[in-house]
């Protein structure tokens, strides 16, 4: 966990007395709608189709167990007893009132929570691996840069009126879990053949109506470089980014319009004159935030305790759970679970006030009070000791927050689409909640295997559809809901945009249409374990075409 | 989509004027005597003009913001939302809530 000082706790507080002013002049009619929008909008509230939405950050995805109940309470007391984690690691509450708002950000503001960065033309709120400081395969702790960066970025003059939002994604691990090849930067952290640990630095990818994946302009950064390289990067846009085309003005229009080379000279020569200046990061710098993170006190275990080999070889049930939920720690005798917020039928990444509570009280008994938001919005306990996993499993059964469908066909993510969204074309959560259904066998999920669905209601992409394996795209036309379907798109360090199967289909027909692209997949895979992006990538979308269109 | 706010008058057929409710986002319909939460209060007009008067008139009332026309239809005498938008804003979601789906 990370312990905020008092700085960040009085800049918080200060917000929600602000805030509380604000409401209280919009109320009696002293600010006008269009003076106080931009203002609800720095704070994280949207009005939406029928309610206000409040967005609360959640840095770098990663939550004590006391905020999470802090959340519970939010949602219990001012909305409808739940709330909906999202594919940025945030939470939003669809249903608060803005009469209630100064008290909820008081509430939040209580637990070190707030819902700044979560909406405007401002550098959002930091994403990582939600598996940042306990995945094997990372080379450091990615969120001490995502805190580094979110200490730059708050309140930065330079960086609150931006063309548009920007979003930065930060990875440490080989394998890339925070999708950084298609944020406007991305970030990984590696390390180069010296040895010396720095980030290689993506620009201009990003999702939404022109989708692009991100194109490396420094392969290889020093760590003591990074806020003035990102600064440099900033400036640039600042400079360059089309104000005057809200369709044009994101970083990845420019970068593509400039070319990548040009607009990382640009960056180079800006940069070349703050390098070494103010925002040089020196190593005392980085030892500080570091040690603001708090790592739990492991204790000393050995992998694959008796008691859980005894209950794995006994109980199936767990076994399965096991093998899809459970992934490997760095530190011996621990693991990671996820938890799904999936189960068959249920809206993506919602969690009732009731799961919250429970959730926190187990991260409390058996992962040092700490829980972790995935952007495939799933929670996350990161550091179980492996002998507690028989009895946190029956815990997170009865709370139904233990299907073994992680990374599977129906761990979908979805955007609220036209049942919460005012900019939504369609609906996405009952096209989820249909799948769902559809591919409700256990088994027939694993024999599929890695599979990843994703839908937005709109072009605006909040769901991913274009890094779906499967992406699921919401058009309308006349008046009726279209759903456009793409194959092989990936988020990973593969990352690429899919590629479109065919003309639209009509709301009732989508399910049926997934459940074709599922089947042709198995005829047409080359082994079993053969996953389904990389059959696409062999054969391309032309077979799958034939096969589903072929019955219509 | 362009939120329809935004986007150019077109009238034809039975229309309301809706927004939400300032102090807690309630999807309400502007009616003869202001605004209200029930669309079977709501005035109905079928032409741009009387549309547009209606509008110019719900904006001054800060009561709601974000006010905008919205079709309807007019079925056995009563009024009812006139697309998927608006049959949503009317009833909710169209699933039930987590907190009511037992989870
Ligand atoms: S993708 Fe579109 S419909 Fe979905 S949440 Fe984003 S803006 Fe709304």
């Amino acid at each position: 966990m990370y312990v905020y000082d008092d700085f960040d706790r009085t800049l918080v507080d200060e917000r929600v007395n602000e805030f509380r002013d604000q409401v209280a002049r919009r109320l009696s009619g002293e600010l006008t709608e269009d003076e106080f929008k931009p203002l609800r909008l720095m704070n994280g509230v949207y009005l939406q189709l029928h309610a206000y939405m409040l967005r609360v950050a959640i840095p770098y995805g990663t939550l004590s167990s006391e905020q999470l109940r802090t959340l519970a309470h939010i949602a219990r007391r001012y909305d409808r007893d739940y709330g909906h984690f999202t594919t940025r690691q945030n939470l939003q509450f669809n249903w608060i009132k803005l009469s209630d708002l100064p008290d909820v950000m008081a509430d939040l503001a209580k637990a070190g929570l707030h819902g700044m960065q979560t909406s405007g033309n401002c550098v959002r709120n930091v994403t990582t691996d939600q598996w940042g400081g306990v995945a094997p395969d990372e080379i450091e702790d990615p969120r001490i840069w995502a805190e580094i960066l979110r200490q730059h970025s708050t309140m930065h003059p330079e960086f609150t009126y931006l063309p548009r939002k920007f979003k930065i994604a930060i990875t440490a691990a080989a394998h890339d879990r925070a999708a950084v090849r298609v944020h406007d930067i991305g970030l990984r952290l590696h390390k180069n053949g010296a040895g010396e640990s720095g980030f290689e630095v993506v620009v201009g990818g990003g999702l939404g109506r022109t989708p692009f994946v991100g194109k490396t302009i420094k392969p290889f950064l020093p760590k003591r470089d990074l806020l003035s390289y990102v600064e440099a990067i900033l400036r640039v846009y600042n400079q360059y980014g089309r104000r005057d085309n809200i369709y044009k003005a994101r970083i990845k229009i420019l970068v593509h319009e400039m070319g990548a080379e040009k607009f990382g000279a640009e960056v180079d020569a800006e940069w070349q004159n703050i390098k070494d200046g103010a925002l040089a990061i020196d190593l005392a710098f980085i030892a500080d935030i570091a040690s603001r993170f708090r790592y739990p006190k492991y204790e000393n275990l050995a992998n694959e305790p008796p008691a859980l080999t005894q209950v794995r070889s006994r109980n199936s049930r767990f076994d399965t759970w096991f093998r899809n939920s459970v992934t490997p720690h760095k530190q011996r005798g621990y693991a990671i679970v996820t938890l799904s917020l999936k189960p068959e039928g249920a809206p993506p990444g919602d969690a009732t006030s009731e799961q919250m509570d429970a959730i926190a009280s187990l991260a409390d008994r058996y992962s040092f009070s700490e829980i972790r938001v995935a952007h495939e919005q799933n929670l996350v306990l990161p550091h179980v000791a492996q002998r507690d996993l028989p009895v946190l499993w029956e815990q997170l059964e009865k709370i139904g927050v233990a299907t073994p469908n992680v990374g599977l066909v129906s761990d979908i993510i979805a955007c609220p689409g036209l049942d919460y969204c005012s900019l939504a074309n369609t609906r996405s959560i009952p096209v989820a909640q249909e799948l769902t259904r559809r591919f409700k066998n256990l088994g027939t999920q694993r024999e599929l295997g890695r599979l990843h669905i994703n839908i937005s209601g709109c072009i605006n992409a909040c769901g991913h559809h274009h890094v779906g394996h499967i992406g699921i795209l919401g058009v309308e036309k006349n008046g009726q809901e279209f759903f456009q379907i793409t194959l092989g798109g990936r988020a990973d360090e593969k990352a690429e945009l899919g590629c479109l199967l065919g003309p639209a289909v009509p709301y009732a027909e989508v399910a049926d249409v997934i459940e074709d692209v599922v089947a042709a997949y198995v005829e047409l895979r080359d082994q079993p374990n053969e996953l389904f992006v990389d059959t696409v990538k062999r054969i391309g979308v032309e077979p799958f075409k034939e096969r589903v269109y072929a019955a219509r | 989509m362009t939120a329809p706010s935004q986007q150019k008058l077109k009238v034809h057929g039975p229309v309301v004027v809706t927004g939400n409710r300032l102090s807690d986002g309630a999807v309400v319909y502007r009616g003869a005597i202001g605004w209200t939460a029930r669309l079977s209060e709501a005035s109905v007009v079928s032409n741009a003009q009387a549309a547009k008067d209606l509008l110019v008139l719900a904006s001054k009332d800060d009561a709601a913001v974000g006010a905008y026309v919205a079709p309807v239809e007019i079925n056995n005498g009563q009024i009812e939302p006139g697309n998927l938008r608006e049959r949503i804003r009317l009833a909710g979601p169209t699933f039930d809530l987590p907190a009511s789906f037992g989870i």
